[in-house]
């Protein structure tokens, strides 16, 4: 998997997929002003992540210069450039996370996926980010796994959490 | 703008209001039990999906058909998830931290016997001889509802509930007045801005109405991007027709044609429900052409914001609406004037739209009757941190901080002490025990340093570094800074670093003059209020905590044992109990071996400071402790 360790790589067979949504998703946009980020957005979504080829071929299709569609992608927190993991954690840096110790989940986090914020594993099953609030201060410090906002989130239940995944993994392939 | 006065015809919205009521009626009064789940996020969080599973799931087992609504946010966070039984004949009572197996008991003694289950009872809805209710809380001597009226009583997925619970009866009432009259009515009524600024809000819209260029744009701000701030959240999550409605009552005031509903992606919910909600107002001639038969037209676009939290900002969530990075532009000329694409544009906060049909439907005067002489109407605050009920509160303007904060939502948790509020997010400020008595309005919290802000309050106890707090903020303003303002760009960063030394016991004691000097230039050279109010949370904290600040530079000392590189977790020997190993196995690095006499040791080169033994060491023995600076740990003997 030494291939996939440098951030942002893909493969050619990756990339034809890439251009291939890119274009997918571009039918259901008129050309006006305003529709970059909704189009971004559109095919983030798709791809999980924003290649190289994707931001090109939006920027033919709008007329922009493609220095232009990086600029807005770079800008926006949401918008990604490395390929994401099959599992995303995102841990809440809000205020109430981190008096109660989301800083402290965050070191959890990177020491046990061997991996820094903003960065997917090797083998390409989590990747990690932190998030600035997801409103839910109540339940903190949270992290949010796969979409799914998780209470109380302190290394223990870290642990958990990926012991959790690898015994699904596990049971998964043992069913095949 | 083409709004001709044509009277409403009254019959499409009779109509729906008919149909809306009769399906409520059969709802709640059809001789069944009705279930309520709050799922929310917050309930989500704590496993509300799992209960409304178990609770359908136990339902069907039982051969029992009755309706389980999802519905949004009560406000008592802290108890979540909540479930409210409504048994005809009995009075409708909230559970609360309920799970799965709860939510069984419930079906199973309750529903089908004839046991209210009083252990897992919160309270009661509504007053009854039976069980306390919520108004026998000393919160309820505070609370006033009006924006979360509907929040967790209703389905937010159903508009005909909105309806049956008197929604949309403002629109169709605004519609046969005149525009202006509505303008009027809100300057009348003293509304100001709910997004922290405060401007009157009958002004702004009076300001694009008279402006010229068409068509004019009516934004609803909806990036909520105070971390510690979900107020915003939970109202579109739970009830987002409200805010539907006051964007329309707002663009039929101001003559808009086109409306944006700017959500921020990391609310995926929120924005969720606002589309569904958009569609069924579509459907129900509520958006669109000819609305309830008049001759306004107008639509609303929803669009995810991409997680920049200076797009709070109105200009630069302009720019981001364009499809441009969401830099701030110099103001004059307000968005009021020009702005979406050049053209007049009203941009209001969730709440401040929310407010509209209330003062639409009992009048201005009603409106002005409540809160202080210069901010009028309720506030909203998210409450959360140190306190024991954490959650939504909605109580009039001018309510005290001490009010909020010890009486409504129960003081502090576990007998710790308070020491600070930090109110307003990275624009507010840090007050201490000092300032509480001061009532919460726009203006009050001004000359404490800190600000209303939207209305995120964050509660701090003993545990908790002020130093550390100012550096957190910092860093959070200093990472959303879009680097357009020098000061902002670089003073922020030049201050964080003095901050980070500072927390690391690097600092040195003219630091914090250099912080304060800096601070001031922050301030003066930004354009937006990022920057302008960015220094708040350390000015503050320097006003109010200095001693802390000193602490950690003269003595290398964490006051709060908080800052990690300057505290040190260690076993006290005579309380360590040799057959109890809970802290070796649940030490996330090994560093914890016992010794010889099986007394448990921490590897200070090992630990990383996670906290974890102290929480896993029994109570009886309570012999993991923190001492601070580290050079108080004694040698390894």
């Amino acid at each position: 998997m030494t291939r996939n360790s440098v951030p942002g790589s893909i493969t050619a067979e990756e990339e034809n997929r890439a251009k291939r949504e890119t274009r997918d998703a571009l039918k259901g946009f008129t050309k006006k002003p305003g529709v970059l980020i909704p189009i971004l957005q559109a095919v983030q979504r798709r791809l999980g992540f924003l290649p190289r080829v994707a931001m090109e071929e939006i920027a033919v299709y709008l007329d922009l210069p493609p220095v232009d569609v990086y600029e807005v992608v770079t800008f926006y927190n949401q918008f990604r450039l490395n390929p994401p993991g099959k599992h995303s954690v995102r841990v809440c840096l809000g205020t109430a996370c981190h008096m109660k110790g989301g800083y402290i989940t965050l070191d959890a986090w990177e020491r046990r996926l061997n991996i820094k914020q903003g960065q997917t594993t090797n083998d390409r099953e989590f990747d990690l980010d932190t998030v600035a609030c997801v409103g839910c201060c109540t339940m903190a410090p949270v992290t949010v796994v796969d979409e799914k906002p998780q209470a109380k989130v302190e290394p223990t239940k870290v642990d958990g959490l990926l012991l959790a995944f690898q015994r699904e993994k596990e049971t998964g392939e043992s069913g095949k | 703008m083409a709004i001709k006065r044509q009277p409403a015809v009254r019959s499409p919205f009779a109509g729906l209001k008919k149909e809306a009521a009769t399906h409520w009626q059969e709802l709640m009064k059809g001789g069944r039990p009705v279930i309520m789940v709050g799922t929310a996020t917050c309930g989500r969080a704590a496993g509300a999906l799992d209960v409304l599973y178990a609770l359908r799931e136990e339902l069907k087992q039982q051969g029992l058909d009755y309706p389980v609504i999802e519905v949004g946010c009560m406000g008592h966070c802290y108890a979540e998830p909540l479930v409210i039984i409504s048994k005809p004949g009995n009075p409708a009572i909230c559970y609360g931290r309920v799970n799965p197996v709860i939510a069984q008991r419930l079906v199973r003694e309750y529903i089908l016997g004839d046991d209210p289950c009083l252990e897992f009872v919160l309270a009661a809805m509504e007053p009854n001889e039976l069980v306390p209710g919520f108004q026998d809380f000393p919160r309820a001597a505070y609370e006033q509802k009006m924006l979360l009226k509907n929040c967790g009583h209703i389905d937010p997925l159903d508009i005909g509930q909105y309806i049956a619970s008197g929604g949309y009866s403002a629109l169709e009432k605004a519609l046969r007045q005149p525009p202006a009259s509505i303008i009027d009515a809100v300057r009348k009524s003293g509304l100001r801005g709910r997004g922290g600024a405060g401007f009157l809000t009958g002004d702004k819209w009076s300001i694009c109405r008279k402006s010229p260029g068409r068509p004019k744009y009516l934004i609803c701000n909806a990036d909520e991007g105070d971390p510690g701030a979900f107020m915003d959240r939970a109202i579109l999550e739970s009830d987002p027709h409200s805010v539907i409605e006051g964007m329309l009552i707002a663009a039929y005031a101001v003559g808009a044609r086109y409306g944006y509903l700017y959500v921020r992606a990391e609310y995926p919910l929120a924005v969720d429900h606002a589309r569904i909600a958009l569609k069924q107002a579509r459907k129900s001639n509520l958006l669109g052409r000819h609305i309830l038969g008049s001759g306004f037209n107008f639509d609303i676009t929803l669009f995810e914001g991409s997680g920049a939290f200076v797009c709070g900002e109105e200009t630069a969530l302009i720019a981001s609406l364009e499809g441009k990075p969401g830099l701030p532009r110099h103001r004059p000329p307000y968005p009021a004037v020009s702005g979406l694409y050049g053209k007049p544009t009203v941009i209001n906060n969730v709440k401040t739209l929310a407010f509209v049909p209330h003062i639409v439907m009992n009048g201005a005067g009603w409106f002005a009757g409540m809160g202080t002489e210069k901010s009028k109407g309720t506030a909203v605050f998210a409450l959360a941190g140190k306190i024991v009920s954490t959650g939504l509160v909605e109580v009039p303007m001018g309510t005290t901080l001490r009010q909020v904060i010890f009486d409504v939502g129960s003081g502090i948790p576990n007998g710790k002490k308070f020491k600070a509020v930090q109110i307003g997010g990275p624009s507010g400020g840090c007050l201490p025990e000092l300032v509480l008595d001061l009532p919460i309005d726009f203006d009050s919290l001004t000359t404490a340093g800190a600000m209303m802000g939207s209305g995120g309050m964050v509660v701090l106890d003993e545990d908790d570094c002020m130093v550390e707090i100012a550096r957190y903020f910092l860093e959070f303003t200093q990472k959303e800074s879009c680097g357009k303002c020098t000061f902002c760009r670089l003073g922020t960063r030049q201050m964080l670093s003095i901050l980070d030394d500072i927390t690391k016991g690097k600092g040195r004691i003219e630091d914090l003059e250099t912080l304060e000097r800096l601070a001031e230039d922050v301030k003066a050279g930004s354009l937006c209020g990022l920057g302008k109010t960015a220094p708040n949370p350390v000015l503050t904290t320097l006003r109010y905590f200095r001693d802390e600040y000193e602490a950690h530079i003269l003595e290398k000392r964490c006051p709060s044992l908080m800052c990690r590189d300057l505290t040190a977790y260690y076993i006290l020997r005579d309380k360590c109990e040799r057959s109890c190993d809970a802290c070796v196995g649940t030490c996330t690095v090994e560093a914890i071996s016992p010794d010889k006499k099986r007394i448990k040791v921490i590897d200070q080169d090992k630990c990383i400071k996670c906290d974890t033994c102290r929480v896993a060491c029994p109570p009886q023995y309570n012999a993991v402790i923190k001492l601070s600076p580290v050079t108080m740990v004694p040698a390894r003997n």
